[in-house]
């Protein structure tokens, strides 16, 4: 483990390391359920997709999806983790409404995926190994809702049976930045494979966020685990509030007791569960209604070959184009955003240009109307025929945002609209010195003054510009401008 | 190894299995004879034996990804002792 | 004359092609014979509508030309097996008004092959058991009695009720379910055949698990080839059961006259035990001279840990048996306890009164077996064990053929005699329980009668998919035995 004595947080007495390693529940992107043939849509009426495999009716047998296996294999290697060829199903027992079973179908001592890492990003393009324990295939539970009746709990099995994938860290985050980059960084590559939608308002990502805190160079202290935090910004929340917690207890004399913990969004605390810690003794076993799940090297090596490019290899690539480390970090953090990127650059957009545009022009607006990439009103052809237009010369860059806007509302081809709209960049030189001229006869007091201070030639050719409606070329108004005035040199 | 009243407590809770006070005497005789007699497995030289995880030599069959169940929240919920807009009600779950 | 209830299931099966007997006759005349035989206490569920409903519509298809392979042949089925549309209840008062929405693959196997469907069949709570006396619905009385006692005596179990229905002549066969021998050691305490499958060829899709690594569905029939005949529509290979094996079903009743000539027979040292009455021992040899007398070479062979059996087996089974009985909990289905305060207290008390003693027993040793700090001790002993005796067995498979051994340790034995005592109940699984630990097949096959003229069987094991040696070898047992005889009907009186 590096020191990062940047990364410690002080307490009232000494500097405080916070260790963190995670659990995250990644829900597999499939049509049906890991062992029933059942749906797996979001929002559905109550167990209307539930089979009576799921509903744990009396001699019904699961029967693995072959799908749910692939994803799970794919998103191991998109880990860099090693994929173990025989894999086994075991039952963790225990009772709640939500496991109709009384066991949920999980891996416990030989998951599918081994060890593998994740490369995270940190601010000013710093990066980071988190190293990965694991990633094992197992059930979903159902749903108890709470909040219908005063004396009453209502089970829907909806979700009971859907397959999960539980990745679980080694201890590698040293703060809240890094939690959060890590699972947005899991986010990314999830969707990028395409086994996960990572959409953690609908519960498709969860994370248990193990936390514990201990002076540098000391062994780990005891931690305790904050159960399903479902936001990026709860996880930098829940781990300021806890570290901090446990390094007042520790540093007033207290020890940490090792428990499971919620986090409470809206008080921006962890509280302990109210469940009472009756001992868990889950009784492990395999399941004997599963064979041992044997993977052939064939078939992982042909999920391997159809593996898309991830965003580590992408934005490498983007960078050869000569985009810079953060414009590429940028660019690939979504799928949607990079493929959009690309789609510029199929219709000859230049790569730089192309992702400046992007990041200082489009996504501004699209984020401003809270439209994804995806539904953009301004298509990347669009986009690159204005890119084009602006590299031409044919209109200035104040024209070009103009247009941009034209083409956001209106929609249409930015060369019609151009040319329909007398948008056209004014090169001739003649016509601009005319209005030169007119504008240094009309301000003969300004012609004085800038003969003291020749920085108010800006305001010479801000006047030319405003005259031609932005179509003048900028460079070309202000040439003219120190000719006219005997202005030397190209300061 | 045997068992006490403790331990056959703990068991029945893990169970879920209500065990009166009355019942935890002979249960306790119960099992102990039962583990006692179980016990003779401690004979057996298992050393380097894998221990059986399927008793046959298959592998695990693979289905297709395809919707074939469900759709109907009725025939899940016609055995239920209690229900509501095909919910099942149990008594209040505190977290 | 003899009465139709008489028929064995392929006589029937001749005299319906013939058509000297019709299908809804047939049906009638077990419905009456059911009905006359409540106190045998035999079922759970009678469907005599269903049943005849059935055989009108087997009558139209034998009119037709188009009878199906088991077509009008009226059955019982053992209440393990979930039918559509009728109450299943594994024999618990957990499940007494359960109603499944689904029919287990062998059941509807049966009814595609136009079998028809007299009711469901007693046993032991969840298939845990040896004598039928853990049913919620009350013991099983075995038709045989012993010489001129009036005692009632136990059916074996835990397919007590299929074992009783078929040797009271209920129906014509019925399915069982053995886990430890519960289709074996009844078929031989009530005179009948049973036949036990290697695991994976019957689907349990459909059918309450008890011990879902050891349960397999079976035939109880009358005679061997009747066992053929009804295995063969059982079996099927199931992509709804991850344990169904990838082999295909064969024809059974094909060359089960073939004799034994040239097979070797593998008699274990082991299963001569302490303790078990003379008359099994000199069954056992009488069978070996039977088969030797036909042309078959006997081989001394040793299945060294035999005697660790049931002591794995009442770990593994139990262990299963405790997660796979968790469902149970008075929420989606099933008993649930009046007037409880909380959850826990729902979970607990509707499955301390939903569960018979056994029951509660056994869920409680799996328990513990599983628990942290036991599993290695136990349960991954036991299953080291089991990897040990089926070692065994492969072993002894490459010096000989079939193994011949006693069905059970003793005959039919009265009821609540052995009740106190689990462990001594246990021991009548002795020598049928190491066959399911290994997954192998085996049949029981009638062979004699004891001192009290109660029947006993032997029981013939084979290698994993071998059943046709299984039933051949088995079928020469029963030529040599001449067993023949039936209960006196005392109940019909
Ligand atoms: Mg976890
Ligand atoms: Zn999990």
């Amino acid at each position: 483990m590096s020191e990062r004595g940047a990364k410690l947080i002080k307490g009232a007495t000494d500097a405080w390391e916070v260790v963190i390693g995670m659990e995250v529940h990644a829900q597999v992107l499939s049509e049906a359920k890991l062992f029933s043939g059942a749906a797996t849509a979001f929002g559905a009426d109550p167990n209307s997709q539930v089979s009576f495999v799921d509903a744990a009716m009396p001699g019904m047998l699961p029967v693995i999806n072959r799908k749910c296996v692939e994803q799970a294999v794919r998103t191991g290697l998109g880990l860099k983790a090693k994929i173990n060829h025989r894999s086994q199903f075991d039952r963790k027992n225990y009772f709640y409404p939500d496991l109709p079973a009384g066991y949920q179908i999980s891996q416990y001592k030989q998951p599918i995926v081994g060890e593998g890492e994740v490369t995270i990003d940190l601010p000013g393009g710093e990066t980071r190994q988190i190293g990965i324990e694991r990633l094992h295939l197992e059930q979903d539970a159902g749903k108890s809702l709470h909040d219908q009746r005063p004396e009453h709990s209502y089970v829907d099995l909806n979700r009971a049976g859907v397959a999960l994938m539980e990745i679980v860290t080694k201890p590698d985050m040293r703060g809240s930045d890094e939690a959060a980059a890590f699972l947005r960084k899991l986010r990314t590559i999830v969707r990028y494979l395409g086994t996960c939608d990572g959409n953690m308002d609908e519960g498709s990502m969860r994370a248990d966020v193990n936390i514990s805190v201990r002076r540098p160079g000391e062994p780990y202290g005891t931690r305790c685990e904050i159960k399903n935090v479902n936001s990026m910004r709860f996880i930098a929340q829940a781990v300021e509030y806890e570290a901090r917690r446990q390094v007042d207890i520790l540093e007033s004399g207290g020890s940490i007791r090792q428990e499971t913990r919620l986090f409470d969004p809206r008080a921006g605390e962890t509280r302990a569960m109210r469940s009472k810690e009756e001992a868990h003794d889950y009784r492990y076993f395999p399941d004997p209604d599963l064979l041992p799940l044997e993977l052939s090297p064939a078939w992982i090596n042909e999920i391997a070959r159809s593996l898309p490019e991830l965003p580590d290899q992408k934005k490498v690539r983007f960078i050869g184009l000569g985009l810079s480390s953060y414009d590429a970090a940028v660019l690939v953090a979504e799928k949607e955003t990079a493929d959009y990127f690309e789609a510029m650059l199929a219709e000859d957009a230049e790569p730089k240009a192309a992702a400046n545009w992007l990041n200082n022009e489009v996504f501004g607006r699209l984020n401003k109307a809270g439209v994804s990439v995806l539904a953009s009103p301004v298509s990347p052809a669009q986009n690159a025929a204005i890119l084009r237009l602006l590299k031409d010369n044919v209109i200035s860059g104040k024209i070009a945002k103009d247009l941009l806007d034209i083409v956001w509302d209106e929609g249409g081809d930015p060369y019609v609209i151009v040319n329909a709209r007398g948008l056209r960049q004014m090169s001739d030189a003649s016509a601009i010195e005319r209005m030169v001229d007119a504008v240094i006869k009309a301000h003969p007091d300004k012609v004085e003054e800038v003969r003291k201070k020749p920085k108010l030639t800006g305001w010479f050719v801000g006047q030319v510009m405003k005259q031609s409606g932005g179509k003048a070329n900028p460079q070309a108004v202000n040439d003219i401008v120190k000719a006219r005035l005997g202005i030397g040199g190209q300061g | 190894m045997s068992v006490d009243k403790q331990t056959v407590r703990r068991i029945a809770k893990l169970a879920r299995i209500a065990l009166p006070d009355e019942r935890v005497d002979p249960m306790v005789a119960e099992l102990n004879g039962i583990l006692g007699w179980i016990e003779q497995l401690q004979e057996v030289d298992v050393e380097g034996v894998e221990p059986m995880t399927s008793v046959v030599a298959q592998k695990l069959r693979l289905r297709d990804d395809v919707i074939t169940a469900g759709g109907d929240a009725t025939a899940i919920v016609a055995n239920a002792p209690q229900t509501e807009d095909n919910f099942f009600v149990v008594p209040k779950v505190v977290e | 004359m003899i009465g139709l209830t008489d028929f064995t299931m392929a006589e029937a099966r001749d005299a319906l092609r013939a058509r000297t007997v019709s299908a809804s006759e047939l049906t009638h005349a077990f419905i009456s014979a059911i009905e006359g035989a409540r106190c045998l206490n035999a079922f759970v569920t009678e469907t005599p509508e269903r049943a005849l409903d059935m055989a009108r519509q087997s009558d139209t298809r034998i009119a037709r030309g188009d009878a199906r392979p088991l077509e009008g042949l009226p059955l019982a089925i053992k209440d393990l097996f979930c039918t559509k549309g009728v109450r299943t209840t594994a024999g618990s008062k957990i499940l007494n008004n359960f109603v499944p929405p689904y029919e287990s693959t062998v059941s509807q196997n049966l009814w595609d092959a136009g079998a028809v469907m007299l009711g469901k069949t007693n046993m032991d709570e969840f298939a845990m058991g040896s004598s039928n006396e853990t049913s919620h619905f009350g013991p099983v009385i075995n038709p045989w009695r012993a010489g001129n006692s009036n005692r009632n005596l136990v059916p074996g179990g835990s397919s007590g009720g299929s074992a009783a229905a078929v040797a009271g002549q209920l129906c014509l066969a019925a399915t069982g379910t053995d886990t430890g021998g519960s289709i074996r050691q009844p078929a031989a305490v009530s005179g009948i055949v049973g036949l036990k499958p290697t695991y994976g060829r019957c689907s349990r899709w459909g059918i309450v698990a008890f011990a879902s690594s050891l349960d397999q569905a079976g035939p109880m029939t009358r005679t061997v080839r009747d066992a053929a005949i009804l295995l063969r529509h059982m079996a099927s290979v199931d992509e709804k059961d991850s344990t169904s094996v990838d082999v295909p079903v064969a024809d059974y009743e094909e060359g089960l006259d073939g004799g034994v000539k040239g097979l070797r027979i593998g008699i274990p040292k082991e299963y001569r035990i302490d303790g078990a009455p003379p008359e099994i021992e000199a069954l056992w040899h009488r069978g070996a001279e039977w088969l030797k007398g036909q042309g078959a070479e006997i081989v001394d062979v040793s299945l060294a840990h035999t005697k660790f059996a049931l002591p794995a087996y009442y770990i593994v089974a139990p262990a299963e048996a405790s997660s796979n009985l968790a469902r149970y909990d008075g929420v989606r289905y099933g008993h649930r306890a009046a007037n409880t305060h909380d959850l826990t207290d729902l979970y607990e008390r509707s499955r301390a009164e939903g569960f018979g003693a056994e029951v509660r027993r056994r869920v409680l040793v799996g328990t513990y077996v599983l628990s942290a700090g036991y599993y290695d001790a136990y349960y991954v002993r036991a299953q080291k064990v089991r990897t040990l005796i089926k070692r065994d067995f492969e072993q002894a498979f490459e010096t000989c053929d079939v193994l011949l051994t006693p069905a059970t340790p003793g005959a039919a034995f009265a009821i609540g005699e052995k009740s106190d005592d689990p462990v001594s109940m246990y021991l009548n699984d002795v020598f049928t329980v190491p066959v399911n630990l290994a997954g192998l097949p085996a049949i029981s096959v009638p062979a004699g009668l004891s001192e009290t003229g109660l029947p006993l069987g032997l029981q013939v094991i084979g290698r994993a998919f071998d059943e046709a040696t299984v039933l051949r070898a088995g079928r020469a047992i029963e030529v040599a035995a001449h067993f023949g005889a039936t209960p006196k009907k005392w109940w019909a009186a």
